[in-house]
């Protein structure tokens, strides 16, 4: 068997993003399997805290998917998406995760090849980076 | 009835718990009458041998503060884990790393020296923990009715905080002044700002950490015109404090681009030390400042 590629989680919007990832499935587009997709009604509502969730159990790389700026299905879901972004990056950045692990971008509900393009891209950089370190070394394995 | 045997012990930690307990038995004499201290180290009950000569479970509760950075403290943990019936964690430093812990926000890849661990750890990280009491210091109100139930036998369910399961905001003076709609233009830092002691903090654009924090500290630092720093932990319903208080952030802060939004939120110029002041050892990823494994 190949080594097991590195795991992805990528929130998706129903409304835009999503669709754009179903319609490179109904096109019967091939794009990279390491890409998980979490459909949610709406970008922000991708809770910070789903985002650790999917690092915790075992993704190496998160995206957020959403409508483009101007067209969230909520109005304004992708902006409050978009300000967590900015927050979490830093935060995280700041405890030593790469911000090339937490993605967030905009695919609209037509643009298959742009979801396409951005779940291949998502990976291969995954790759250049490794796993996601799990925990330190210091209490070992066996600790409680 | 023979009294109860009670052990204080601390790890890395700054004494400020040893003052709650202080103010404790100042407040409550009479439950020196009716305990036995087997240690205290900031007292004059010290010995380690009276400790191991003791049999297994012949503590009623250890009390241990502080939290865990070199072997020897795990150790001591460990030991008087084997040596109690039950094992509070007192103070964030023991729940989950406290101050200390932001010493995991600096690039450290191997350990600094024998016997000194490469990051700062919870309690429950080296022993198993029965009941956790936060704050920084725990408010004594809360050790008291934590004492008072042990006495009584009547604890919760084991694993439990023994603090109010409720967000701070619900008990804070100033949240009458929240409008339905939250919204801050700018975050600033606490000494920018000559603070409104009327007005939620939070719409003064002061980081107040009270949404996603528990209560039970009588909003003491509220009450004194400082915002929350989180030190009682999440509530249960928060789990991860900084990021549900980034969530919040998000969901109040103005700006519409990355751009206006990062000018608009700059006076957070220490994001996880600030969002994870005391939860640091709770952090569920060990990423490595600085490098990788």
């Amino acid at each position: 068997m190949s080594e097991p590629g590195p795991r992805i989680v990528a929130f998706a919007c129903n409304w835009c993003s999503y669709m754009g990832a179903d319609n490179a499935g109904g096109q019967r587009l091939e794009y990279a399997p390491e890409v998980r997709l979490v459909r949610v009604m709406c970008s922000g509502r991708v809770d910070p805290r789903l985002v650790l969730a999917a690092f915790d159990n075992g993704a190496d790389g998160v995206m957020i998917l959403g409508c483009h700026p101007g067209e969230c299905h909520y109005r304004n879901g992708n902006v409050t998406a978009m300000r967590r972004h900015v927050l979490l990056e830093r935060t995280l950045t700041q405890m030593g995760l790469e911000p090339e692990r937490l993605r967030l971008d905009w695919v609209g509900a037509s643009q298959s090849d742009r979801f396409l393009r951005l779940a291949n891209e998502m990976v291969q950089s995954i790759e250049r980076l490794g796993p996601l370190p799990r925990r330190g070394k210091d209490l070992g394995e066996g600790a409680r | 009835m023979s009294k109860p045997k009670i052990a204080f012990h601390r790890c890395v930690s700054c004494g400020g718990c040893e003052m709650a307990l202080l103010d404790l038995f100042e407040d409550r004499p009479d439950w020196l009458e009716a305990m036995d201290i087997v240690r205290w180290p900031v007292t004059a009950v010290s010995t380690i041998d009276g400790v191991e000569e003791l049999p297994d479970r012949g503590i009623a509760v250890s009390f241990i503060n502080g939290a865990i950075r070199t072997e020897a403290q795990a150790q001591m943990a460990q030991l008087l884990r084997r040596k109690s019936d039950l094992v509070v964690a007192l103070g964030a430093c023991a729940v989950s790393g406290g101050i200390p812990a932001l010493a995991n926000l600096t690039p450290r890849e191997e350990s600094p020296a024998p016997g000194v661990y490469a990051r700062v750890h919870k309690l429950d990280d080296v022993i198993g923990v029965d009941y956790y009491l936060p704050g920084c210091a725990p408010p004594v109100p809360l050790v008291a009715g934590a004492v008072q139930a042990i006495l009584d036998g009547e604890l919760p369910e084991r694993g439990a905080v023994l603090a109010p399961n409720k967000a701070l905001c619900a008990s804070c003076p100033l949240n009458g002044s929240k409008p339905d709609d939250v919204r801050v233009e700018k975050l600033r830092r606490p000494v920018e700002v000559a603070l409104d002691p009327r007005r939620c903090f939070l719409l003064q654009g002061v980081l107040c950490m009270g949404p996603a924090t528990r209560d039970g500290c009588g909003v003491a630092c509220v009450e004194g015109n400082m915002p929350c720093t989180g030190c009682l932990g999440p509530t249960d319903n928060a789990g991860d404090q900084g990021a549900a208080m980034l969530g919040a952030l998000g969901g109040i802060v103005d700006g519409d681009t990355p751009e206006e939004f990062g000018e608009n939120t700059r006076a957070l110029v220490d994001p996880a030390g600030s969002l994870y002041r005391y939860t640091l050892s709770a952090f569920p990823l060990k990423l490595i400042p600085g490098g990788r494994d």
